[in-house]
């Protein structure tokens, strides 16, 4: 790449061929996390869900978005034009700008900046902006309503969420995202390990965050129909969901990057190599792991009822096939292409399983309240993850002072914060159970 | 290096100018709110490429993602459709526009007698320690105690205005 | 390099138009915008000192500025809100009360 790009200009082009590529990729993964919410749902619903429209539905999204893109743009009468156009397009442009900083393996990043964790979470402040304006420039009592509880939301489980990553951020020692993995590399364990109670609070803000179940009532169909997004439809509309599913992806990839490990594999200090190679053995998973799925969509490819869909099952084996071999291959390759190459893979294995972990919630648990929600986040979490931040201070000085291991410093902050939350949550029991008289 | 930083520092401070001039000229309020916020990002981008990233980033969190965010809540609950209708700009528009450019010519007199004193360093592409860092060190050692100040200030305005908007029932 | 006082005229037009934002305009809410738009000015004001002394004084100053804003926009708008139930008005014109 270098030989064809004079050196000077190098450090200009590469960053926008990488958003140039994301822009292009992220409306078609949005579609397919779709997909894949309707068949977890339906898998947890005992039926099969979007069957038709390709072989197991897999071509589901692009007739959603053909279908979108088709449909009459509606602006109601009294709307306020520049606002409506506005509000779904800073949503979008908000959504789509976290993704310069999120850390896909060691040098695939479209800029390492200094501040990397502060830069994602000021663009998702941002993108409230989307919300309110869009509820605002509607003219219509439902789509306010719906916009200002959705950002009063935002706003206050954005704190939680924040507090919860500082408690991780005292351990690494710097705001880069590139320097939090290599943190947890040279620690040994993930911070998962080292600091659950920072994941958990991070995971329950993050689900407010992105309004998704159970904390969507700004947003779902049986409450303030479909609060601020009730007057777009079409393309507007198809703005406003790929927001939301980016917005997802993003704080997935936070999570992945700031608590999982980032690009490391599971045993990344685990180094007993294949006898007479340097390839080490838990490095064979990635491609033992795709060429299984290979093999499975084989199998499933002659039950196809249709021929056409015979076909694309195939060229989907075939897919996974190539996958395989080039998972295989990067083991033989220089180390930069094989870490490049599996740290993408790892990455979006974790990516994949939290985000599995969001679907989960939605169709698990029952919606939370207004004002239930407002308590959870300003009376049960930001005191958790305030203690949580206090403990973690303390565990620095004993690993510091006393040389206790990464593991065993946290001890004593866990179950500190742990007796806090029993505490926080015994406090506030009679008032957040659902009031089962009021048909609630 | 140096066309890079003219460029983004004269397109930010257009846009700031710019922005701000249509803020204080707009009849609707949401309209001025929303120029608020590009002047406020472009000011961000300004401290950007003056090279304090930090800055950037503490701007564009406390004062875009949360004054802003307030001011746009309280346009929100407030019905301004009224007020909206009636004369914008009130009776001493004229005395008071003059003394205020009669303030800034001053200024600018004073600030143009001085210019040629005035010179910034050359921009260092790898600054050690980096600006959060720098800040850090700073605000919890040297500026201890306006620091706790700050954040009593902060504890009392919020009880303020928490009182002041609560309904009396 | 940009020379210092391009960052204080931009500093003083900022300043010039939020004062007179502050002293033209009748609706309230846009007063307390245009102060917002001074701090900004002052605040453009101490970064360029800052880099042209080389020292993080002016950028710890400004934080403190925009903490400061911060609660001063809380409580100004608490007040707004609360004269707004009592007034139906956000013009400063019609907020005469203490007139005999």
């Amino acid at each position: 790449m270098g030989h064809l790009i004079p050196q000077a200009i190098l450090p200009y082009v590469l960053p926008v061929v990488y958003a140039v590529v994301i822009v292009m990729v992220l409306p078609l993964l949005a579609g397919y996390i779709v997909l894949m919410e309707r068949k977890v749902m339906a898998d947890m619903q005992a039926r099969l869900g979007p069957m038709r429209v390709g072989p197991h539905g897999l071509l589901q999204p692009i007739a959603d978005a053909v279908k979108l893109l088709l449909k009459e743009d509606i602006i109601p009468e009294n709307a306020d034009r520049l606002m409506f156009w506005l509000a779904p397009l800073v949503s979008v442009t908000m959504a789509l700008l976290a993704y310069s900083a999120l850390p896909i393996g060691p040098e695939f990043q479209i800029a390492d900046l200094n501040i990397g964790l502060l830069f994602i979470l000021a663009i998702s402040s941002l993108g409230i902006y989307g919300i309110v304006l869009g509820g605002w420039a509607s003219n219509s009592h439902y789509s306010l309503l719906g916009a200002l509880r959705s950002a009063a939301q935002l706003v206050s489980y954005e704190t939680a969420a924040g507090l919860g990553l500082v408690s991780v951020l005292l351990l690494a020692g710097s705001l880069s995202m590139k320097d939090i993995v290599q943190a947890q590399l040279d620690q040994g364990v993930w911070f998962i390990f080292s600091v659950p109670f920072g994941f958990f609070i991070y995971l329950v803000g993050s689900i407010a965050e992105t309004n998704r179940a159970p904390f969507d009532l700004p947003e779902a169909e049986s409450e303030l129909v479909a609060g601020y997004m009730t007057e777009y439809s079409g393309f507007r509309w198809s703005l406003y969901f790929l927001a939301e599913y980016a917005n997802m992806v993003i704080v997935a990839g936070i999570a992945t990057t700031v608590f999982l490990g980032g690009w490391l594999r599971p045993l990344a200090s685990f180094h007993e190599h294949f006898p007479g190679t340097s390839i080490e053995w838990p490095d064979a998973f990635p491609s033992l792991l795709t060429l299984g799925v290979a093999f499975y969509c084989l199998s499933l490819a002659p039950k196809q009822p249709v021929k056409i869909q015979k076909i694309v099952m195939l060229a989907v084996a075939i897919l996974c096939f190539i996958l395989s071999g080039a998972l295989l291959g990067a083991l033989f390759a220089p180390t930069g292409v094989m870490q490049g190459i599996h740290g993408a893979f790892w990455f979006m294995a974790k990516v994949f399983a939290y985000l599995y972990a969001f679907l989960w919630f939605r169709f698990t648990f029952p919606r939370y309240r207004f004002d239930q929600l407002m308590r959870l986040g300003w009376r049960f979490l930001i005191p958790l993850a305030l203690v949580n931040v206090i403990g973690v201070g303390v565990a620095i000085v004993l690993r510091q002072q006393l040389g206790w291991g990464p593991v065993a410093s946290l001890i004593p902050t866990t179950l500190a914060t742990l007796g806090v939350a029993i505490w926080l949550a015994k406090d506030d029991a009679p008032a957040a159970t659902v009031q089962t008289a009021d048909g609630e | 290096m140096y066309v890079l930083n003219s460029i983004l520092f004269y397109f930010f401070s257009a846009l700031a100018i710019a922005s701000a001039i249509l803020m204080v000229t707009r009849r609707n309020i949401v309209h001025a709110a929303v120029f608020l916020i590009t002047t406020l990002l472009a000011t961000a981008g300004i401290f950007l490429q003056l090279q304090a990233e930090f800055l950037f980033i503490v701007q564009v969190i406390l004062y875009v993602g949360g004054i802003m965010v307030l001011f746009v809540f309280v346009i929100m609950l407030v019905n301004l459709d009224v007020s909206m209708r009636l004369v914008q700009f009130n009776r001493q528009w004229f005395v008071a526009g003059a003394l205020a450019l009669v303030l800034g010519a001053q200024v600018l007199f004073a600030l143009w007698a001085g210019h040629t004193s005035l010179r910034l360093p050359a921009m260092q592409v790898d600054i050690s320690p980096k600006n959060t860092e720098a800040v850090a060190d700073a605000l919890f050692s040297k500026y201890m105690l306006p620091f706790e100040i700050a954040s009593i200030l902060l504890l009392v305005a919020m009880i303020g205005a928490v009182v002041m908007a609560k309904r009396r029932v | 390099m940009i020379p210092v006082d391009h960052y204080l005229f931009l500093s003083l037009a900022l300043f010039t138009i939020g004062v007179i934002g502050v002293l033209t305009r009748r609706n309230v809410i846009i007063m307390l915008m245009s102060i917002e738009l001074i701090l900004n000015a002052v605040n453009i004001n101490l970064m360029a000192f800052s880099r042209m002394w080389g020292s993080v004084d002016g950028q710890v100053f400004a934080i403190f500025i925009i903490t400061d804003a911060a609660a001063e926009a809380a409580v100004g708008l608490g007040i707004i809100l609360a004269f707004f139930r009592n007034r139906e008005t956000v013009l400063a014109d019609e907020m005469d009360i203490l007139k005999w």
